[in-house]
């Protein structure tokens, strides 16, 4: 057995055609233009996204009556290269600032107009405490299940 | 594979995610975990084995030794998920700015 030891995360990366102050700018300040619309908790189904540009700033979802939800922190901010956020939404889809899941996205230009953006999620260990709350996510079969097979889907065509 | 139920179940338990949080920065022995923590190498081995049996963990043989580590494809539920919400965030985000900047190319010809 040789198999290197591993922390629980998930690595995604993407070309993408254009250069790397275009696009960090548009992971960034043009968050809401790109997030996907059914990937949010709060309350109501018409939301702002918002990623504030500074260490601190707040990762959040603000519903057109004016509600306001966090999902996480900025905790490294290094335009236009590289941005780390926390990602402290729990399994049962309420916010736990506690979490501390890491989202770490770095910006590498391949080329003038060629940019990989490699995503990692990590310290995925720590959905570890919240038993309960994943337990009952797990176990609710209606929505959540149509939505990861939604989503698998999408990204079974997106990879071919 | 057991339940994910099973494996956050024996995550929850404080001493035994301690374990698992060594072994995550490297494999290690009973007594080398022992020694580190504040109980004893028999509640150690009982931790391990509830870890082992909820596949989070997994050991080898080393002379008298079993040497234990994580197991990488523990949480894999929880690992398609968010695999999942990725690629079509991303997928959407590349959408996006591939778009944004060819709309810029041409109003600036």
């Amino acid at each position: 057995m040789n198999t290197a030891v591993r922390e629980i995360m998930v690595r995604k990366s993407v070309v993408v055609n254009a250069p790397v102050a275009h696009v960090f700018a548009v992971f960034t300040e043009g968050h809401d233009t790109w997030w996907p619309r059914d990937h949010h908790i709060g309350g109501c189904k018409e939301f702002t996204a918002i990623l504030e540009p500074r260490v601190g700033g707040r990762w959040f979802e603000r519903g057109d009556d004016g509600s306001e939800c966090d999902w996480g922190r900025v905790l490294a901010w290094d335009p236009p290269h590289r941005l780390v956020v926390s990602w402290d939404i729990g399994a049962d889809w309420k916010p736990d600032p506690s979490l501390g899941t890491e989202v770490e996205i770095t910006f590498i230009a391949e080329g003038v107009q060629r940019t990989r953006v490699e995503l990692t999620h990590r310290k995925l260990e720590r959905y570890g405490d919240k038993a309960e709350s994943m337990r009952a996510m797990f176990e609710s079969d209606g929505a959540w299940a149509a939505t990861l097979a939604t989503m698998a889907k999408a990204a079974e065509r997106a990879s071919r | 594979m057991p339940g994910v139920d099973q494996q956050l179940a024996a995550l929850a338990d404080p001493s035994r995610r301690a374990i698992f949080e060594m072994l995550i920065l490297d494999a290690s022995s009973v007594g080398e975990l022992a020694e580190r923590l504040p109980i004893s190498r028999p509640a150690v081995s009982q931790h391990l084995r509830v870890l082992g049996e909820a596949k989070l963990v997994l050991h080898r043989r080393d002379g008298t030794r079993n040497i234990y580590r994580v197991n990488p494809e523990g949480l894999q539920t929880l690992r398609n998920y968010l695999d999942a919400m990725w690629s079509r965030a991303l997928r959407d985000f590349k959408a996006a700015a591939e778009a944004t900047f060819n709309k810029a190319g041409k109003e600036r010809s």
